[in-house]
């Protein structure tokens, strides 16, 4: 790397360096521990005690860690109630799209028994399934600095087709807000109506600091199309947070998103009504729609893939404990093989 | 210096003394002088002219950067973006900028500049230097003549063709100078060249008569005009063609008057030169080439891995384009109505028109192979080179590789071969100077037929073990390392019968006095006194030379003064007991040279008397003894074979008295011959000295060790031990090579030796017959048959234990490197166990480098200290040169360059196999880091309908391999350790550690981590309601945890992997998983307009839920489960070499007897050269060597 044209007159400088200097500015390297690559160190050495305690360690805290879990979620009492094909009248199931496209009336009831005692708050979600709202094209389709600030309402470059209606910006811009999630819910048990409180449902930092308290929708669903649910012209965008919970992007297909809290508890048994409006389209892509209820626990909701996950992961630690003692101790070393050394078997290869 | 660079060094001397009394002619070459080529016109002494100023020659700035300000920019820019990967990053850096992009361009570009700058930055400093050096060597200073004949001293780099400088004694040429004029009458000057050609003796120039006669002293310079015609700049330093005009008359020039830049001015009070050539246009400057960069093995496997990422980016990009396409197209308006209504397909642009699907496909793959470009590590070559700097640094820095005696640690000259000292197969090494010291020591000598001199030489001590010596002996040489030098360099010899004038009282005391004095005059050597102490030392052509005139010193004829025609020196008075200074009148100097084997000189003593002095090989000095000379010719023959045998180098000594006719006429015929400028002046000189050189009388024979270095058995004993072959290249005989090769261990008793020459008596009536066609027919038939014959003994012997040494001399060599046999010869030396080249040209050197080079496909490594193993070195895989006594050019080729022999074996298996275990699994890590970060990316992309969204924030893309995974890895590069690799070298030679297996491994086991990270973490987030509250967890949300769990998982097995945690370990390891999460939140507490979704991500959202610390727990261990597996079993049941040795190293040795001679079992390849194996021979019976080898198992 160094060195080419240089070095002939770099010789020079060295040789006559060399002549001048004395013998006392000697080149000997200054011994240190670093230079001389001799820092303390530990070796590890992968020994069958430091296997099996390894083993034994990961599966003696994963197993507890997952009975654990285990117990969170199977606490929380979970409903599930697919809709999208039921409210759908019989005879305009041929045809869904139409259906969901037309002006007809889109209500539908649905009735929900609880299975368990659940303790407020109650969440209620919706999920769509088969909804790509992590495409690219979608993800983009935003305008954060219009959301934030009424002077930025301008800036709507990354909202195409949805920027703007006749030259007048739409706020807020973009596909996302565009296709809001519209169908409704009216939650009533005995004929009581439960209060489904939007409170609170989206992220503080959302609300606070990326909606801004006095952005207002503008220009929204005025297009030649309407994609998704409307805002209330005037309440500020900080506020709406069935939009903001909307447009935090979810990261899968499939997902659910907070609709709002239930802040009193269901009891067994209970049956809930459910006073539905089918709105939002999800017919043409063959998404499905379901209502969910969910209480939580200290890990959220109701997913037994971790429980399991730790449970399964610590047995097969304490397996390979045992096997590997059982190895050791049945079959200590193999002695004495040389011929599997690379360069015994391969003479010149292992290239 | 073997014999190549030995007989050039003679041929100059005795150029430069031929040249000496000869007047040159005008030669065909000064013809062309004016016509091209020869177009260079120097005004002497008027640089202001017009005429000059209109020839506008450069002026004497050298620039030796490979910048300049103006284009460090462009063109170190031009040099990163010729790496494929940088081009790579770059051509996606400007895609970035278009609507292409997955992500935001600022967080492409910014890793890309940030490579690129440190890379620039340590280009700049390295440059930096060479900046320094140029200025030094510019601003120099010398006397320049200033008009009116006043000299006054200017920088070198203002020196323009034409001005007339002094240079004084010890002072470096500034230029390429015509020589006008000296300190000394005949104007002739000593000139010192190592640094043009690494050759350290002293070199005559002589002025032209005409010049030195007009200027002696500084005011004559004031009237002097001259006009130089001459060639053109070019590489040829011993040619030089051009006259000097000096008014009417023109004189022809020669290399003899030409003092070139960079070679000292010695022994000379002054000169005085004309400016020739100046800057870019000296002869050394033009000569100095870059040398042929070499790039290691390694290197060029990794492009291979770079290509193969390549191909996988573009076939997962094809994959992906494909899908996105058709899912596009179902997106296309149908009866009115579209499918994902949400995306507005009917109104999309290009990259997502349903109607244009096939484009969009197309415009998505370009997209695609941006964002799949984390599965190459922009950050690898960088940290590559960063990471061979540093092991530069612990090369030179590693005081085990410091000698003290010259000063000289270790010099690492390119850090591109680091690793590929650790895959070295075959070394090829020069012996003189390299196995030996060439530091010749006069030891013994045969005086009237008795020897005197006690030591013991090394061969013999290696020749007495050889004989049936006990193993006691044996162990006894391993001591011997410390041999402390004798008191006087060069001169070895005790014996109380003639040292401090004993020999007076020898009975032939009037031959010892006549062999003492032959000894102080009969050579080339050149005084110098020590003006202080009045002490002499010597300036001689070869070390045998200063070795005899050191030796008269000691023996008290103390050679002090030599002119162009006397030598003086002193000497005991046998009559009156003191010392007397004598003068001896030069008249001739018969010069060596390889057909000779002798040279004589013809002096005049004190007394009037002629005398011709001769000192020669023995063949041919028995042969020219006169009938009443040979007294002690029996016994004196029986010592020189004695000598010989003991790996001495041995001169005849014999004199004669010379008749003053006879001399008259030889004088004349020999001038004569001389200033010839015919073809066979050479053979005319040859006849007329050889009928001079007749009818000597024998005085005695003279026996000079070439010493072995330090250590050297030794060392060729480990580097044996650990599977490395050793060839020796050397010019010298056949039976001193083999002398050499018996006390090096590489040659020992029970070897067959299979010797290859060609002194067989028909080819030699042949020769004498002198029919070219029909000696090289028969020569080349002869050395076929002697190879078919070795092959033959060879696949006789099979699988028996019997080792081969090849023996074969440079005549053979020629034949056996022909096309059509070399790969016989190849074959053959292959199945020896060493192979000794004697009498073998530097080009031959060379050519049996590229040899085994090519025909093996192994790594060669080189050794040699000489100008005549520069060839050899270059042509290598890796050259190393010993930074000795004879001079740079070796160094100056080299790769590496260390003081003695005996550090290779540091170099290579400490060094070397560390250097190679540390990038070959710093490779293999970093492809493993990326291929689980790209897998995850690719995975995430197939779940949004490959859109190429990417599953990360744009930062957290483009850090990844800058800040949050790239120090470990230069950490293991920089220090990790497994162990000393005397026994698992071998690893490296069959490149084991950077096998395609080791690195698919590798990226499978990346591919595992990213299945595990990308799947589970999904699942754990299946339902998105993963904290208290309730919330949802999103896009940021599962790329969060994602990369969390890929930053905790490869630092993590990062740890798992390593061998040698030192605190600099734990520092970056944890430090870098710190660092993410400090990033994490510093980053996400910006404000939302910068840090977008990133926003309070982690304090808001992930922090907070026990599912996300649950999450990164499971999966990290989860990820390093089956690697761990994997190595608990492979490292009980399947180790690897280095592994078995760490467990010994681990367990010690006491508790487990039996795997210990396991391991010694397997490490035992039968090595059948050096010194362990003559003992394993020996002592096999008395099972001695197996607890020797355990107790060195364990030592280490």
């Amino acid at each position: 790397m160094p060195s080419n044209r240089a070095s002939s007159s770099a010789a020079a400088a060295a040789g006559s360096a060399d002549s001048s200097t004395s013998r006392r500015n000697s080149k000997r390297p200054k011994y240190s521990k670093f230079t001389q690559q001799e820092l303390p160190a530990c070796k590890p050495i992968l020994t069958p005690g430091w296997v099996i305690l390894t083993f034994l360690v990961v599966s003696v805290i994963f197993i507890p860690l997952g009975v654990v879990s285990l117990f969170a979620s199977q606490d929380v009492v979970e409903i599930v109630d697919r809709y999208d094909n039921d409210c759908i009248p019989a005879p305009a199931r041929a045809n869904k799209v139409a259906y969901i496209q037309g002006a007809a009336d889109k209500t539908c009831n649905r009735t929900i028994v609880v299975p368990k005692k659940m303790k407020q708050p109650i969440y209620v979600y919706y999920e769509l399934e088969n909804f790509y709202q992590n495409h690219r094209r979608y993800v983009k389709s935003r305008s954060d600095a219009q959301l934030r600030s009424v002077k930025d309402e301008n800036q709507i470059d990354a909202c195409k087709p949805e920027d703007d209606v006749n030259g007048k910006p739409i706020v807020p811009c973009g596909l996302i807000a565009w296709s809001l999630f519209n169908d409704t819910y009216v939650l009533s048990k005995n004929n009581q109506t439960l209060n489904v409180s939007k409170k609170g449902i989206a992220w503080k930092s959302d609300r606070e600091h990326k909606f801004g308290k006095n952005v207002f929708p503008k220009n929204f669903q005025m297009g030649n199309i309407t994609g998704g649910g409307k805002l209330i012209p005037d309440v500020p965008l900080s506020e709406q947070e069935d939009l903001i919970v909307w447009m935090r992007t979810a990261a899968l297909p499939t997902f659910r998103k907070l609709y709002g809290k239930i802040e009193t508890d269901l009891q067994e048994n209970d049956t809930i009504h459910v006073i539905l409006k089918n709105n939002y389209n999800t017919y043409s892509f063959d998404g499905k729609k379901k209502l969910v209820l969910s209480t939580t626990s200290w890990l959220g909701g109701k997913n037994d893939f971790l429980g399991i996950a730790y449970l399964t992961v610590g047995g097969i630690c304490f397996f390979l404990a045992l096997a590997f003692t059982i190895m050791y101790l049945v079959k200590p070393r193999r002695l004495g093989d040389p011929t599997y050394l690379s360069w015994n078997r391969v003479p010149g290869g292992g290239r | 210096m073997a014999g190549g660079g030995r007989r050039r060094r003679r041929l100059h001397l005795s150029r430069i003394y031929s040249y000496t009394c000869g007047k040159s002619s005008f030669q065909e070459d000064h013809s062309n002088i004016g016509g091209p080529g020869f177009s260079r016109v120097v005004y002497c002494n008027e640089p202001d002219s017009p005429a000059a100023e209109r020839r506008n020659y450069a002026g004497n700035y050298v620039r030796s950067t490979k910048y300049t300000v103006a284009s460090f920019f462009p063109k170190s820019l031009f040099e990163q973006f010729r790496r494929v990967a940088n081009f790579y990053f770059l051509v996606t850096g400007m895609l970035s900028l278009t609507d292409f992009s997955p992500y935001g361009a600022v967080s492409a570009l910014l890793p890309l500049a940030l490579v690129i700058t440190v890379t620039m930055v340590k280009d700049g400093i390295e440059d930096w230097h060479r900046k320094q050096q140029d200025i030094e060597v510019n601003n120099r200073k010398v006397k320049v003549h200033d008009g009116d004949g006043i000299f006054r001293r200017d920088e070198w780099r203002n020196l323009r063709v034409g001005d007339v400088v002094r240079v004084e004694k010890d002072e470096f040429f500034p230029a390429d100078l015509l020589l006008l004029s000296s300190s000394y009458e005949d104007s002739i000057c000593y000139v010192e060249t190592m640094n043009l050609d690494g050759e350290t003796n002293l070199k005559v120039k002589q002025g032209l008569d005409a010049t030195s006669s007009l200027l002696n002293e500084d005011s004559d310079f004031k009237e002097f005009r001259g006009v130089v015609r001459c060639e053109d700049p070019n590489v040829n330093l011993y040619m030089f063609v051009g006259s000097l005009e000096l008014g009417e008359e023109r004189f022809p020039l020669s290399i003899q008057q030409i003092l070139l830049r960079d070679s000292k001015l010695r022994n000379t009070e002054y000169v005085y030169g004309a400016v020739v050539f100046t800057g870019h246009d000296t002869k050394v400057i033009q000569n100095s080439t870059d040398p042929p960069s070499k790039r290691s093995r390694i290197e060029r496997k990794m492009d291979k891995i770079i290509y193969l990422m390549f191909g996988l980016i573009v076939l997962m990009s094809f994959v992906g384009s494909i899908i996105f396409g058709v899912e596009t197209r179902q997106d296309k308006l149908k009866n009115g109505r579209t499918e994902r209504w949400y995306l507005k397909p009917d109104d999309a642009t290009i990259f997502f028109d349903p109607e244009r699907a096939p484009v969009a496909a197309i415009y998505h793959f370009f997209t695609a192979v941006m964002l799949y470009g984390y599965f190459i590590p922009i950050s690898l070559y960088v940290s590559i080179e960063m990471v061979k700097v540093l092991q530069s640094v612990f090369i030179n820095r590693d005081i085990h590789m410091y000698y003290e005696e010259t000063d000289k640690p270790a010099q690492a000259r390119t850090s591109n071969l680091n690793e590929e000292l650790g895959m070295v197969d075959t070394i090829l090494s020069d012996k003189t100077g390299t196995l030996t010291c060439n530091s010749m020591e006069f030891i013994k000598c045969s005086i009237a037929g008795t020897a005197y001199g006690r030591g013991i030489t090394e061969v013999e001590r290696a020749m007495a073990v050889r004989s049936g010596g006990s193993p006691l002996v044996d162990e006894d040489l391993d001591v011997v390392v410390d041999k402390s030098g004798p008191k006087v360099k060069g001169f070895n010899f005790e014996d109380e019968r003639v040292m401090n004038g004993n020999w007076v009282k020898q009975p032939q005391a009037a031959v010892l006095q006549k062999f003492f004095r032959l000894l102080a005059v009969c050579h080339t050597a050149i005084p110098e006194t020590d003006e202080e102490t009045g002490n002499v030392s010597y300036e001689a052509e070869s070390p045998d030379e200063a070795a005899f005139v050191v030796a008269a010193r000691e023996l008290g004829f103390e050679f002090f003064n030599r002119t162009q025609n006397e030598i003086s020196f002193r000497e005991l008075d046998l009559v009156t007991g003191e010392n007397v200074e004598r003068v001896y009148k030069l008249l001739n100097v018969l010069e060596f040279n390889s057909s000779r084997k002798r040279m004589s000189v013809i002096v005049r003593d004190d007394y009037g008397k002629l005398l011709l002095l001769s000192k020669g090989a023995d063949n041919v000095m028995f042969e020219r003894l006169a009938k009443n000379g040979r007294q002690f010719e029996a016994k004196t023959q029986e010592h020189v074979n004695q000598y010989a045998d003991a790996g001495l180098r041995t001169l005849i000594l014999a004199y004669r008295e010379v008749d003053e006719n006879e001399y008259i006429g030889f004088n004349k015929n020999f001038n004569e011959a001389k200033s010839s400028v015919n073809e066979d002046r050479e053979a005319l000189i040859d006849e007329i000295t050889d009928k001079m050189e007749r009818d000597l009388i024998l005085l005695g024979a003279t026996a000079v060790e070439d010493k072995l270095q330090n250590g050297v058995p030794e060392c060729i004993d480990k580097l044996a031990q650990a599977g490395i072959k050793i060839w020796v290249l050397t010019g010298d005989k056949m039976e001193t090579a083999i002398n050499i090769g018996f006390a090096s261990s590489l040659l020992r008793q029970e070897m067959k030796q299979i010797i290859i020459n060609l002194e067989t008596p028909h080819i030699k009536s042949l020769e004498k017959s002198g029919i070219k066609d029909e000696i090289e027919l028969a020569s080349r038939e002869s050395v076929v048959k002697q190879i078919e014959e070795g092959r033959a003994l060879l696949a006789a012997s099979g699988a028996s234990s019997e080792a081969f040494a090849l023996i074969i001399d440079g005549k053979s060599l020629t034949y056996a490197l022909e096309d059509e046999i070399k790969k016989t010869f190849l074959d053959l030396a292959t199945g020896c166990a060493s192979v000794i080249c004697c009498r073998s040209s530097p080009k031959q050197k060379a050519l049996v480098t590229r040899l085994v080079k090519s025909g093996t496909g192994k790594t060669t490594l080189a050794i040699g200290d000489g100008a005549n193993d520069v060839g050899m070195l270059q042509e290598a895989d890796i050259g190393v040169g010993i930074s000795g006594v004879e001079g740079m050019q070796a160094v100056m080729s080299s790769d590496i360059a260390i003081a003695q022999f005996r550090y290779l074996e540091r170099l290579l298996l400490v060094h070397g196999h560390w250097c190679y275990s540390r990038i070959s699994s710093m490779i293999c890590y970093f492809f493993y880091k990326n291929i689980t970060f790209g897998v995850t990316v690719f995975l995430y992309e197939a779940y949004t309908s490959f859109s190429a969204q990417p599953a990360y924030n744009d930062w957290f893309l483009s850090l990844f391999n800058v800040f949050f995974s790239s120090l470990p890895v230069i950490a293991l590069g920089v220090f990790d350790q497994d162990v000393s690799a005397r026994f698992c070298y071998k690893e490296g030679v069959q490149n084991i550690l950077f096998s395609w297996k080791r690195i698919i491994g590798w990226m499978f086991n990346g591919f595992i981590s990213a299945l595990a990270i990308f799947f589970l973490c999904k699942e754990s987030l299946k339902h998105q309601l993963f904290d208290p509250n309730g919330k949802t967890a999103g896009w940021e949300v599962l790329g969060g945890t994602m990369y969390t769990c890929i930053v905790w998982v490869v630092n993590l097995q990062m740890a798992l992997s390593i061998s040698y945690f030192t605190w600099i370990q734990h520092i970056v390891i944890w430090g870098s998983i710190a660092l993410w999460y400090i990033f994490l939140m510093i980053y996400g507490a910006m404000s939302p307009s910068f840090s977008t979704d990133a926003y309070m991500v982690f304090l808001e959202a992930l922090a907070p839920a026990p599912s996300y610390w649950l999450t990164t727990l499971f999966v990290m261990i989860f990820a390093l489960i089956p690697y761990f597996i994997y190595k608990s079993v492979q490292m009980r049941f399947f180790p690897v070499y280095h592994q078995m040795i760490q467990w010994i190293r681990y367990e010690g040795h006491s508790n487990d007897p039996e795997f210990v001679e396991m391991v010694r079992q397997r490490s035992i390849r039968p090595t059948t050269v050096g010194y362990t194996a003559r003992r394993a021979a020996s002592v096999r019976r008395e099972d001695r060597f197996y607890d020797q080898f355990h107790n060195d198992l364990v030592a280490f």
